[in-house]
C-alpha cells in the first residue's frame, strides 16, 4: 500500500493535485481537499505526479 | 564506463528530468552539476514562508529524493558550468574539469536581472532567486525598514505583501500601469494594487528610478519624476535573464533562452536537431500548440515538472537506441498554471493570460472572490481566479490543441 499524508498547515487548497490522482484527492463544497490516505501501489506514478503539481509541496507520498 | 547522463543545473527542472527518465527506463549513470551548492529546492516559498521565518533555510523547501534517484547519481554542486562542446560531447565546468555525456540536459534556469542605473557599490540593494538571497534579504527585512521594491511583478508584489505584513515600510516603484499588468491584466492589477494599498503599500506607477543616495548603504532613492523616497532596503525586482552564456559558441540558438522543438531537443543555429540534448524549465523555448507555433519562454512553476517528464521519456527512449522521430512529433502542448498569495488572496490561473487583448469579469466580484477570463480575439487564452478554485480548475477541460485543418 501507498500511504499519503498532506501537511494541512501547508495546503492552500489549490486543487492541482486533484486533477492528477481523482482517486484520492478532492475539493469539496465549500472548495477544501479531502482525501483517502492509502492507496493501492499501482496508483505510485500518479500520487508522485501529484505530489509533483502541489504549490505547497504539502504531500508526501511513502510505500508503506 | 558509459558517459553519465548530465543534466546541468541541479534544478527543479532537473530533478524532474531525471525522475522522468527513470520512470521511463533509463537505468544508467545521472551526473548533476549545479551552479548553486544547494540540492534542488522549491523556489515559491522563497519570497513568503522563507522570507519571514528565522531559522528557515534548505531543509524547508528543499525537494525530496526519491528512491529512483538513491542509486547511480552523482551530485556535483558548486560548480558553474562554463562550455559546451558538441562535437566531443564534453561540458566544462568553471573549475576547468571537463564532463562526458551520452544525453545532456540543459536547466540552467534564469537569473534576475540587474540594478537598471549604476548602484555605485551601495550596500543594502537585494534581488531575490536563491535560497542565499531570500536569507540575505530576510535579514534585513527589519520592523520599520524603508523597503522599496522595484518592479510589480510576482516576485516584487510577493516580497511586499511579505514585507508589509513584517511591519516593513514598503513602496513599489513600477513602469508599469498597474502591478501584475503583464500577467494579469488591468482588471485584476488594479484589484491587487488596492489590496496591497490596503495593507499600507504605496505605488509609485508609471516610474522608474533616477538615481541613488547613500554611503556606504542605499539611504535614498530618487525617482525619474523627482519624487525621493526614504530607502534602507532596495529589492530589484523586474524581471529575469536565462542562464546561457556558457552556450555561446556551441553552435546552439541560444537568441532568448534555448530553442527546442517539441521533444525539447535542442535546435543548432543552423535549425539542425541536436537529438542527444534537451532544454528543460524556465531557459527552454519552444512553440505551445495549446496557443500559437511561436516558441517562448514562460517561467511558470508547473512547467519545469512539464518538460522535466517529457523530456525524461524522450532521454530514455533516445539512450535506448530507440526512434525518438514518433515520440517527438506526438506534440508538446503543456497548459501553464500559476498561482500567487498575497495577504489572503489566493490567486490561480491557467493559460498564457499574458498573450490576451482584453479581459473579462465573469464571476464573483473583484474585491470578493472572482474569476476573470482572457481572451486573444475571440480564444479564451487564460483564466485567473481569486478563490473559487473548483470553478477555476473545471477551466482545465477548455483548453485543448485544434484540430488540424
Amino acid at each position: 500500500m501507498i500511504r499519503i499524508d498532506v501537511d494541512m498547515d501547508k495546503c492552500q487548497h489549490y486543487g492541482q493535485c486533484v486533477f492528477e490522482a481523482p482517486e484520492v484527492f478532492q475539493l469539496n463544497a465549500d472548495d477544501k481537499l479531502e482525501y483517502v490516505a492509502e492507496a493501492p501501489d499501482e496508483m505510485l506514478g500518479d500520487l508522485e505526479a501529484a505530489a509533483d503539481v502541489c504549490p505547497m509541496q504539502a504531500i508526501l507520498i511513502t510505500k508503506a | 564506463m558509459d558517459a553519465p547522463l548530465l543534466i546541468v543545473g541541479a534544478s527543479m527542472a532537473g530533478l524532474r528530468t531525471a525522475e522522468g527518465a527513470r520512470r521511463a527506463g533509463y537505468s544508467g549513470p545521472i551526473r548533476f552539476l549545479g551552479a548553486e551548492e544547494h540540492a534542488p529546492y522549491n523556489r515559491p516559498p522563497l519570497s513568503k514562508e522563507l522570507l519571514q521565518t528565522p531559522g528557515h533555510g534548505h531543509a524547508e523547501v528543499a525537494f525530496p529524493i526519491r528512491s529512483a534517484l538513491e542509486e547511480g547519481v552523482e551530485w556535483m554542486l558548486g560548480r558553474p558550468a562554463t562550455a559546451l562542446d558538441t562535437a566531443r560531447q564534453v561540458v566544462t565546468d568553471a573549475r576547468g574539469d571537463e564532463h562526458a555525456y551520452s544525453a545532456l540536459v540543459i536547466a540552467t534556469g534564469l537569473r534576475p536581472k540587474p540594478l537598471p542605473i549604476d548602484g555605485h557599490g551601495l550596500t543594502g540593494i537585494h534581488v531575490l532567486r536563491t535560497i542565499d538571497d531570500a536569507v540575505a534579504l530576510r535579514d534585513s527585512l527589519r520592523p520599520g525598514a524603508n523597503v522599496v521594491i522595484l518592479g510589480s511583478g510576482f516576485v516584487g508584489c510577493e516580497i511586499a505583501a511579505t514585507a508589509a505584513k513584517n511591519g516593513a515600510t514598503v513602496s513599489i516603484v513600477t513602469q508599469s500601469r498597474v502591478p501584475l499588468e503583464r500577467a494579469l491584466g488591468p482588471l485584476l492589477g488594479a484589484e491587487m494594487r488596492r489590496r496591497h494599498e490596503a495593507h499600507g503599500v504605496r505605488f509609485f506607477c508609471g516610474e522608474s528610478l533616477f538615481g541613488l543616495v547613500g554611503d556606504p548603504a542605499v539611504e535614498r532613492v530618487i525617482l525619474t519624476s523627482g519624487v525621493m523616497l526614504e530607502c534602507d532596503v532596495l529589492v530589484v525586482a523586474v524581471g529575469s535573464d536565462p542562464n546561457t552564456e556558457w552556450l555561446q559558441g556551441s553552435g546552439l540558438d541560444v537568441s532568448d533562452g534555448v530553442l527546442v522543438d517539441g521533444g525539447l531537443r535542442a535546435i543548432g543555429v543552423d535549425g539542425t536537431v541536436h537529438p542527444q540534448i534537451f532544454a528543460v524549465g524556465d531557459v527552454a523555448r519552444y512553440p505551445n500548440p495549446l496557443f500559437d507555433d511561436v516558441a517562448r519562454r514562460v517561467e511558470h512553476w508547473n512547467l519545469p515538472t512539464e518538460t522535466g517528464k517529457r523530456a525524461g521519456q524522450l532521454i530514455a527512449a533516445q539512450l535506448a537506441g530507440d526512434d525518438c522521430e514518433p515520440l517527438a512529433a506526438a506534440g508538446f502542448a503543456p497548459l501553464p498554471s500559476f498561482w500567487s498569495d498575497q495577504y489572503d488572496a489566493h490567486v490561480l490561473a491557467f493559460g498564457m493570460t499574458y498573450l490576451a487583448d482584453r479581459s473579462e469579469l465573469v464571476a464573483g466580484s473583484l474585491d470578493d472572490e472572482c474569476i476573470v477570463e482572457y481572451y486573444r480575439g475571440d480564444a479564451l487564452v487564460g483564466v485567473c481566479g481569486i478563490g473559487m478554485r473548483g470553478a477555476v480548475q473545471a477551466y482545465r477541460s477548455k483548453f485543448a490543441v485544434p484540430a488540424r485543418q
